[in-house]
């Protein structure tokens, strides 16, 4: 185990998979020189110009050429520079590609990897700074996973590269910098779809993703000097969800916050707490979610907008509250 | 209107382009037939009027070649050699179709046959015919991509943004734009600027040729021309094809609501059944045409008689690990 930046840990991951399956090539604007954020630099020494291809800016073409691509057989990764770009390929990404293992009935699946760049905070703008989570949550046969973490920047993103079928990778911009506990090597890989628990408690669950974990985190610390003991479930995987782990642990709790950085409708926040519900009417359920508004620019109104820890708070005390404890 | 003047198809070949040809137009009318009659339902896009296209394109390809095509698929995909009956039953939703039922006239798969898809959005084909050349490009196989396109594709991001990124990257691909003249119930004149499609390809530095749809020996010299050029290595190539349908654009749209009858007279003379038998016997080609019939209603009896498919709790979306 190293340190290593989220930002090299997306980069060893893609190296990993690229030394490790010939089929595997990167597409995307600038990625030859690195990227706008940096998370590819030196694939092109080390790989060559025929698997690390810059391409035009133009998304259309190059998300829809991996999608052809990969039913004859490569492995393709598309880099989207940032996810607000995602509405300029939504027709081969939710048309072509996500239905495609489905409506050909098991002729062949579309195994590439869409890698974009998320998350509000840089004051970028509202078209610079969106987790457009809910533009793909419903699409059979699309997988989202979201890494709040180095370790997880560089295992999911393996697990998508390795997985039959269009996975898009959620990468926090915000995220980029930080630094955690990496594994080495180039072993198996785990399958898309768990949670992990990331803090255990007893009285409250809170599910978040991405940089809404440390959100959350933070909030628990703040919560177990009140007393109050949270359990955080960094959901890993958005599509599918484990809903498994996050019952399992609403179940125990009796409580339920689920954090989103995104708008209220929608979004995983309203599936955790609806699919959880299902399963267990006694779990009290709350959501923290962005308000329903575009995100705005200047920062003291980007922060109001972005959930902070001491919103998480407010959702939990208030949910304890109203169960008497 | 073809460049290409020298005969592409030996007197055999043309036979055989003429049984393809043949096969698709009955089968269309069986189809057609069977719509009206209300045995196959939701909406069907029919190709009589531009067999010469699929026939005299395919035929130029070889096996492990990639087409890509549109809602107006079923012409290409019999020009590919899927199987009539399978095909008969897929638009019937049986069990037996080529994708189970699954996916209907306008979303047909037949990976056999090298058709990596029918794709139902005006232009998407363009996308995945460019992917497969980009596939073949890199992993040196020797295989093109082809795309099937009507010409209301040549006005979506997909034509534009595709071709450039070939000609940057010399993808062997070959882009075939089945000009029928309408886009839904608009004239393309109206709706397209500059006039011809094929003269967009000089805008990506790439060859834009313009050919006569409806001659099947015209369409293959031009077909065999871009292809070679695309193993060799030389990059992608547009085709502009003129045709015409002779049905409308879907269901029961009827045409006489938005095009001249003398239109439609001038292209029934130049049917691409028609040109093609001026060069046949005329007894082999009855004879033929007959065969092809007992053929297609054979066809549709297999299909008729198929299982319906049988709702499955467990079915995926996803591919998952045995």
């Amino acid at each position: 185990m190293t340190q290593v930046s989220y930002r090299l840990a997306v980069r060893d991951a893609l190296a990993e998979e690229m030394e490790r399956d010939p089929d595997v090539v990167l597409l995307g604007e600038d990625v030859r020189i690195g990227g706008v954020f940096n998370a590819t630099p030196e694939l092109l020494e080390r790989f060559g110009p025929n698997r690390v291809i810059d391409t035009p800016i133009s998304e259309l073409a190059f998300a829809g050429a991996a999608f052809g691509a990969a039913v004859r057989g490569l492995r393709p990764v598309v880099e989207i520079m940032f996810a607000d770009f995602l509405g300029l390929v939504l027709d081969t990404v939710a048309n072509q590609a996500s239905k495609y293992w489905y409506l050909s009935n098991g002729q062949a699946s579309v195994p590439y990897t869409i890698r974009t760049t998320v998350g509000a905070g840089g004051r970028f703008g509202a078209i610079h700074s969106q987790t457009p989570t809910g533009w793909f949550m419903n699409l059979p046969g699309m997988k989202i996973v979201a890494p709040s973490n180095a370790a997880d920047a560089k295992s999911l993103m393996k697990s998508a590269i390795r997985d039959d079928n269009p996975v898009l990778v959620l990468e926090h911009k915000l995220l980029y910098g930080t630094t955690g506990e990496v594994a080495a090597g180039n072993g198996s890989v785990e399958p898309i779809g768990r949670a992990a628990v990331v803090r255990p408690g007893r009285q409250v669950t809170i599910a978040a993703a991405l940089a809404m974990v440390r959100t959350a985190l933070a909030a628990a610390a703040e919560l177990a000097a009140g007393g109050i003991e949270a359990e955080v479930i960094d959901l890993r995987s958005l599509r599918p969800l484990d809903i498994d782990a996050i019952a399992e642990s609403a179940g125990r709790t009796g409580a339920l916050v689920a954090v989103e950085e995104g708008p209220p409708t929608g979004g995983y926040a309203s599936e955790v707490i609806s699919a959880v519900a299902e399963r267990d009417r006694s779990v009290r359920v709350a959501r923290v979610t962005m308000p329903d508004l575009p995100i705005p620019f200047s920062g003291v109104l980007e922060d109001a907008v972005v959930p902070q820890p001491p919103n998480v708070v407010a959702a939990v005390r208030k949910l304890i509250g109203e169960r008497g404890e | 209107m073809s460049t290409e003047t020298r005969p592409a198809l030996s007197q055999s070949e043309l036979e055989r382009c003429y049984e393809a040809m043949v096969r698709i137009r009955v089968f269309e009318d069986a189809a057609q037939r069977l719509f009206l009659a209300n045995e196959i339902e939701g909406s069907i896009h029919l190709y009589q009027g531009q067999e010469a296209i699929a026939v005299g394109v395919c035929s130029a390809l070889e096996p492990d070649d990639a087409i890509a095509a549109t809602y107006r698929g079923h012409g290409v995909l019999l020009a590919a050699g899927s199987d009539p009956a399978r095909l008969f039953a897929e638009l019937l939703g049986r069990e037996t179709g080529l994708c189970g039922g699954r996916a209907g006239s306008m979303n047909i798969v037949d990976l056999e046959h090298g058709v990596i898809g029918c794709f139902a959005i005006v232009g998407g084909s363009i996308a995945a015919a460019t992917g497969a050349a980009l596939a073949a490009q890199l992993r040196e196989d020797d295989s093109v991509g082809v795309a099937f396109f009507g010409d209301g594709a040549a006005n979506q991001a997909y034509f534009h943004e595709c071709l450039n990124f070939a000609s940057v990257r010399g993808l062997p691909a070959v882009y075939v734009c089945e000009n029928n003249q309408y886009g839904e119930f608009t004239p393309y004149a109206s709706v397209t600027g500059g006039g011809r499609i094929a003269t967009r390809g000089a805008a990506y530095g790439l060859p834009g040729i313009e050919v006569d749809g409806n001659d099947v020996d015209a369409v293959r010299a031009a077909a065999e021309a871009a292809i070679d050029r695309a193993r060799a290595g030389e990059g992608p190539t547009l085709l502009e094809c003129q045709t015409y349908r002779h049905k409308g654009h879907s269901r029961h749209d009827d045409p006489r609501r938005y095009r001249p009858d003398d239109e439609l007279k001038s292209w029934l003379a130049r049917d691409p059944l028609v040109l093609a038998e001026r060069a046949l016997d005329p007894e082999w080609a009855v004879a033929t045409r007959a065969q092809l019939e007992q053929e297609i209603e054979d066809a549709l009896v297999e299909a008729k008689a198929a299982p319906l498919p049988r709702p499955d709790p467990a079915a995926s979306a996803t591919k998952e690990p045995a």
